[in-house]
């Protein structure tokens, strides 16, 4: 899953830096990623992993980062099945 | 300290006092001269309205949202100052963490009833508020930044700025903070002129800023993150209850000239109109009101109802539908007046509302907001 993350956010992140050796803790958007691409990321990774984000994860905080993004998305798959 | 009704009835008061005492006999001088309106920020340091959300009396975000209102209906320069410079106070109050500085800038700026601008346009940013290129710039000192802003509202008369800044010199555009400066702190150097069709008392030309300070008066938390819990929200929250009182100004004109001229007869095309431009302002403030509850229900310990992506949606389209609300009754308003309204030196003239009216769908451009909203549209499920 992680690397289908970072595919998605060298897609459409538009990070300063790789995001496929990015640092999972790296925060994204010091790194580079603006709201509007990060609203990009969010749309790439429902079509991609076949969730929905509620609402209410819909925050800076859920896309901070690799490792928080894997986590919001290992939670919503493990509610779905 | 805790909000008491009576002391958030008692600042209202203060502020509705010197809006019809001194805002309003000097708002068409201001207006013409396009100057700041000194009387009036003078008299709301003197009741130390510029403080009340953070001093002891700890006056309610509503309180200050209807002296908004209050002083638009009299001047809106006067008023669209007050509420940027809330904006400032509330947003520095709200994100200190504790960090002493601050805390202790506070209550100078509270005793010395200090009126802090901001800086966060700039030149080369395509007006893009989240982005910079100016940064904190360490030295021997402490840190310095030098920023070519576009637009400053009364930034020459200002005691403090606080500015938009990357965090150091090689971050990325986006990644922001905040600084304060003080005026003894920080040189300007003015652009151009400002000689605009509304908002004229607001005096807010182009400069370019340098400044150097100690790196103690960095707000430590990312612009993004006030944005969203705060900057953004607040700001939409108080200028659409100016562009309310605006509005409200122009109805009543509306109102006295359809009164006086039915000479006891009532014209129905008349009444007819401004039955019409009643309705656009009931709307404008219960859209206006509706916001202001929003934002205080959202505004829980930690915020986090603030920081969705939903949340942004519901502030940007505040603003949206206020500005454009807004614009609306003064043009009812000056049809219902006719050239009585249209003239500058009638008692029913609403020249100036419509044309201080017509800002608020350009500062921060409601067509950005749309480039912005548009996208998040996408992914939001609950609108």
């Amino acid at each position: 899953m992680t690397n289908g993350i970072r595919r998605i956010l060298n897609d459409h992140a538009r990070l300063s830096v790789d995001a496929a050796s990015i640092d999972g803790s790296a925060d994204l958007f010091d790194a580079g990623m603006s709201s509007h691409a990060s609203v990009n990321v969010m749309i790439a990774l429902e079509d991609a992993f076949d969730i929905e984000f509620p609402d209410s994860m819909l925050r800076r905080a859920t896309f901070a980062s690799v490792d928080a993004i894997g986590g919001a998305v290992a939670r919503l798959q493990a509610e779905s099945s | 300290m805790t909000t008491t009704v009576e002391g958030d009835t008692a600042f209202v008061e203060d502020v509705r006092r010197i809006a019809t005492e001194i805002a309003a006999p000097h708002a068409v001088d201001v207006d013409r001269e396009a100057r700041f309106p000194a009387e009036t920020i003078d008299a709301l340091r003197d009741c130390r309205a510029l403080s009340a959300a953070v001093d002891d009396r700890s006056v309610s975000l509503r309180a200050i949202a209807d002296a908004c209102a209050e002083l638009a209906r009299a001047c809106s320069s006067s008023a669209m100052i007050f509420a940027m410079h809330q904006i400032q106070v509330l947003t520095i109050a709200r994100h200190a963490d504790g960090a002493a500085w601050f805390g202790e800038y506070l209550r100078e700026a509270a005793g010395e009833q200090r009126l802090i601008a901001s800086i966060t346009s700039e030149i080369g940013t395509g007006g893009d508020m989240g982005s910079s290129i100016a940064a904190v710039t360490p030295t021997a000192a402490g840190c310095s930044f030098r920023k070519e802003a576009s637009t400053i509202s009364y930034g020459a008369f200002a005691d403090d700025y606080l500015t938009t800044l990357r965090r150091r010199p090689g971050a990325q555009p986006g990644d922001q903070v905040l600084a304060l400066s003080a005026r003894d702190q920080t040189h300007l150097e003015q652009l151009d002129a400002w000689d605009a069709l509304g908002m004229r008392g607001t005096c807010s030309p182009g400069f370019v800023v340098e400044a150097a300070f100690p790196p103690c008066q960095v707000l430590d938390v990312s612009f993004a993150q006030v944005c969203g819990e705060s900057m953004v929200p607040i700001s939409h929250v108080l200028w659409s209850h100016v562009w309310l009182g605006i509005a409200a100004e122009a109805f009543e004109r509306a109102r006295r000239y359809a009164r006086a001229s039915s000479r006891g007869a009532t014209q129905t095309g008349r009444t007819n109109a401004l039955s019409q431009v009643a309705a656009d302002l009931i709307q404008l403030r219960a859209t206006v009101a509706c916001g202001l509850d929003d934002f205080l229900a959202r505004d829980l310990p930690g915020r986090e109802p603030l920081s969705t992506v939903g949340a942004a949606l519901r502030f940007n389209n505040l603003k949206l539908a206020a500005s454009e609300q807004a614009s609306k009754v003064c043009h009812g308003a000056l049809r219902v007046c006719g050239m009585q309204g249209y003239r500058n030196d009638t008692p029913y003239s609403v020249g100036r509302h419509v044309r201080d009216a017509l800002s608020a769908a350009l500062m921060v451009a409601n067509d950005r907001i749309h480039a912005a909203d548009g996208p998040m549209l996408l992914v939001t499920k609950d609108i």
